[in-house]
C-alpha cells in the first residue's frame, strides 16, 4: 500500500497553453462541439420552416452573412428575432437549471420547482390583469418583461430567505421552492378567475411559453442580459467544483461557499427570470437540460455549457415540433412539457429506486 | 509570536504548537458549546479528541478548522489569528475532512482526489503537471490507485474512507484534521483507516481527531484530549491519562483499566450491569 511507483497514469491528463492550464477531457469536448453544430443545424432548420420555406442551405448561407436580397429580409428581419429568442431563451434556462441543481445537490431544483418560473408568471398576470386594461404603459411588453424579472427575482430571494437556517441545505431550499410555488399558482389562478375575460386569454396564452411574435428589441436586450450573467456565472463557476462535495468539504478546500453560492444563485434566478420576460414561463426545460447533458457527457454533475446547449437545442426543436407538428400551430410550452412532465416522472422514480 | 504565552499548563509544548486555541468561546445560536477553552496541538503527533455525546470534541475540532467562528478568544495557525488569514491560505495549511462526507453520484475516485488541490489552483490554472504528481502519490499513499476509476459510491465504507484521506492528503498539507474518521465503519475497517492515518503521522503529518472508541483512541494516539461539558478534563499520553477514575468521570463509565495484551498502551473494559463476574475486577 505504500507502493511509490505509480505504473501508469491514473488521472485525468492536463493540457497547457501558456499561463493557462486545465483538465483534458475529450468526451466532455467533443459532446459539447456536437451540440454546438446540432443547435446551429436545429436553429438554421428552424428559420427555414415557415409560410416561405427556405432551404437549409440558403439559410446557412444568409446567417453567416451571405446569401440573397430576399433571403436576408425574410430570415434577418422576419424570423431572426424568434429563432435568436429560442436559442437564448434555451441557454438561459439550462445554464439556469445547472446551477441550481448543483447548488442544491439534487435534480429536481430546477426554477420551475424553487418557484422562481411561477413567481414571474405571477406577477406578469397581476400586471396583465389587474392593471392591463387600465394603464396603457404597462400594456407594452417591456412592462410585461420587467414584471416576469422583478417576479422571478423576488420570489427567488424569497425562497432563499426562507430556506436559511445557519446555511443552504438542497432538500429544504426544494421543500420551500415547491411551496412558494405552490402559493405563486394559487396567486395566478385568482387574479385569472376574477379578471377580464380578455386580459384572461392574453395572460393564458402568456403563462404556456411562446415565442411568437418576438421583436428585434426584445431578442437583444434578453440577449445581452444573458451574455452578462453567463460571463459572472463562469467566473464564479471554478470556486464550485469543491462545492459539490459539500458545503464543509468545500469550506476546508478554501472555498467561501456562502459568497459563492449566493453569486451563483442570484446568476440562476436572473437567467430565469430573463427567460421568462422573454418567452413566458416555458416549463421544464430548465429540469431537463442539464439533466440531458450530464448524461450525454457522462459527467456526476450537471456540465454548464452542455447544459446550456442541450436547453437551446431543446427549445428551438420543440418550437419547431410546435410549429409544423399539427395543422395549427401550438405555443412551445405545450410541447417542452409534454416532453418534461414524463422526464420528471422518470426522476422521481429513479430518486425512490435509490 | 512565540512570546504570547498560555497561562495553563503544557507551556513546553504550547511554544511549538502549530495550531492552538486560546481563550475560545463558542456556541450554536446563543448556547454556548464550549467556553473559556485553551489547547495547544503538539506537532508530529496524533491527538485525539474524546469524551462524551454532547460535549463539545466536534465543536472543538470545527472550531480549529474556522468551520465554527468563535464569539470570544482566537485558534493561532502558525502564528496568526486563524480568523484573519484568507480561506484559501487556510486550505494550503490545513486539510480537513467533515463527518460522514458524500461525493456527488458516479464522481471517480480521481476526480474526487483531484478536487483536493483546489486550494493551489486559479481560474487561468486549473491543472498543472504538478497537480497530476500530488494526485498520484496522495492516490498511492493510501493505497487506492487502482480504484482511481472507479465511482465513490461503488467503494465499501473502509475504500470510500481512504479516498477521502486521500483527498485531503492532495491538499498538500502536513496538518490534518479528520472528523470521526471510523464513523459508520466495521472494526475491521476502522483499524485499517487508523492504520492509514498512523502512516500519515510516520511520514510527518500532525493528525488531530475526534474519535468514539475509546481503545481505538488510546492505541492510535500519542495525545488525548478528553472533554466533558465544552472543557478539557485531562490532556496528554494514554499511558498517563488513562485510568478509571478519568473514565468514570469523564464518561460515568465503571471500567476497569489493564495492560494491553498486544500494545503497550492501556485497555479499557467496560463493567456493565450484567454478565460480569466482580470479582474477576481488579
Amino acid at each position: 500500500m505504500s507502493g511509490t511507483e505509480v505504473k501508469r497514469s491514473v488521472v485525468a491528463p492536463g493540457v497547457r497553453l501558456g499561463q493557462v492550464s486545465f483538465v483534458w477531457r475529450p468526451w466532455l469536448v467533443g459532446v459539447t462541439l456536437l451540440l454546438v453544430a446540432a443547435t446551429f443545424l436545429v436553429f438554421c432548420l428552424s428559420i427555414g420552416v415557415g409560410e416561405f420555406p427556405i432551404g437549409l442551405s440558403r439559410v446557412i448561407a444568409t446567417v453567416l452573412g451571405g446569401g440573397e436580397r430576399v433571403d436576408q429580409f425574410v430570415i434577418m428581419d422576419l424570423r431572426m428575432p424568434r429563432a435568436l429568442a429560442g436559442l437564448v431563451v434555451g441557454i438561459a434556462l439550462g445554464v439556469s437549471g445547472a446551477l441550481t441543481q448543483s447548488i442544491a445537490r439534487n435534480p429536481l431544483a430546477s426554477p420551475d420547482i424553487l418557484g422562481i418560473t411561477g413567481g414571474a408568471g405571477a406577477v406578469s398576470v397581476f400586471l396583465v390583469t389587474v392593471s392591463g386594461g387600465a394603464a396603457a404603459a404597462v400594456e407594452s411588453t417591456v412592462g410585461l418583461s420587467a414584471a416576469a424579472l422583478a417576479g422571478g427575482l423576488g420570489t427567488g430571494l424569497l425562497v432563499y430567505f426562507l430556506a436559511w437556517r445557519r446555511g443552504i441545505d438542497g432538500l429544504r431550499l426544494i421543500l420551500i421552492g415547491i411551496s412558494v410555488s405552490a402559493v405563486m399558482e394559487a396567486i395566478t389562478t385568482w387574479l385569472l378567475v376574477t379578471a377580464d375575460i380578455k386580459d384572461v386569454a392574453r395572460a393564458q396564452a402568456w403563462l404556456v411559453g411562446s415565442l411568437d411574435d418576438r421583436s428585434w428589441g426584445e431578442v437583444r436586450t434578453a440577449l445581452w442580459c444573458t451574455l452578462v450573467l453567463l460571463v459572472v456565472a463562469s467566473c464564479a463557476a471554478f470556486q464550485f467544483k469543491p462545492m459539490h462535495l459539500g458545503d464543509e468539504v468545500a469550506a476546508g478546500l478554501g472555498v467561501r461557499y456562502t459568497a459563492v453560492r449566493a453569486v451563483l444563485l442570484l446568476c440562476a434566478v436572473l437567467l430565469a427570470g430573463v427567460a421568462v420576460s422573454a418567452a413566458g414561463p416555458v416549463p421544464f426545460v430548465a429540469l431537463v437540460a442539464p439533466q440531458v447533458a450530464m448524461r450525454l457527457a457522462r459527467c456526476p454533475t450537471p456540465p454548464m455549457v452542455a447544459s446550456g446547449l442541450v436547453g437551446a437545442l431543446l427549445l428551438i426543436g420543440a418550437d419547431l415540433v410546435a410549429r409544423t407538428a399539427l395543422p395549427i400551430a401550438l405555443p412551445v410550452g405545450v410541447v417542452t412539457a409534454a416532453i418534461g412532465g414524463p422526464f420528471l416522472v422518470y426522476l422521481l422514480v429513479r430518486a425512490n429506486l435509490r | 509570536m512565540s512570546t504570547e504565552c498560555i497561562t495553563e499548563t503544557e507551556a513546553g509544548a504550547q511554544g511549538l504548537a502549530r495550531l492552538a486555541a486560546k481563550d475560545v468561546t463558542v456556541g450554536y445560536g446563543g448556547r454556548n458549546v464550549i467556553d473559556g477553552l485553551d489547547v495547544a496541538i503538539p506537532p508530529g503527533v496524533i491527538t485525539t479528541i474524546i469524551g462524551p455525546n454532547g460535549c463539545g470534541k466536534s465543536t472543538l475540532l470545527r472550531t480549529l478548522t474556522r468551520l465554527l467562528k468563535p464569539s470570544r478568544g482566537t485558534v493561532v495557525l502558525d502564528g496568526e489569528d486563524i480568523v484573519k488569514l484568507r480561506t484559501r491560505d487556510v486550505a494550503k495549511k490545513l486539510g480537513l475532512l467533515p463527518q460522514a462526507p458524500v461525493a456527488p453520484e458516479g464522481l471517480t475516485v480521481s476526480d474526487l482526489v483531484a478536487r483536493g488541490r483546489h486550494p493551489h489552483q486559479s481560474w487561468l490554472r486549473q491543472w498543472s503537471s504538478d497537480d497530476a504528481g500530488v494526485v498520484e502519490r496522495a492516490l498511492a499513499m493510501t493505497g487506492v490507485s487502482d480504484l482511481a476509476d472507479r465511482p465513490v459510491d461503488s467503494l465499501s465504507g473502509g475504500q470510500r474512507q481512504r479516498v477521502w484521506i486521500s483527498m485531503t492528503l492532495a491538499q498538500g498539507t502536513d496538518l490534518l484534521l479528520l472528523d470521526e474518521p471510523t464513523t459508520y465503519l466495521d472494526l475491521a475497517h476502522a483499524i485499517d483507516v487508523l492504520d492509514l492515518v498512523d502512516d500519515l503521522h510516520e511520514s510527518g503529518c500532525t493528525v488531530v481527531m475526534v474519535l468514539h472508541d475509546l481503545n481505538l483512541a488510546t492505541r492510535y494516539s500519542d495525545n488525548l484530549i478528553v472533554m466533558r461539558a465544552g472543557s478539557i478534563l485531562a490532556q496528554g499520553h494514554p499511558r498517563d491519562v488513562i485510568t478509571a477514575e478519568l473514565l468514570d468521570e469523564a464518561f460515568g463509565l465503571r471500567a476497569a483499566v489493564v495492560d494491553d495484551p498486544v500494545g503497550d498502551r492501556p485497555l479499557i473494559v467496560p463493567i456493565g450491569r450484567t454478565h460480569v463476574q466482580l470479582d474477576q475486577i481488579p
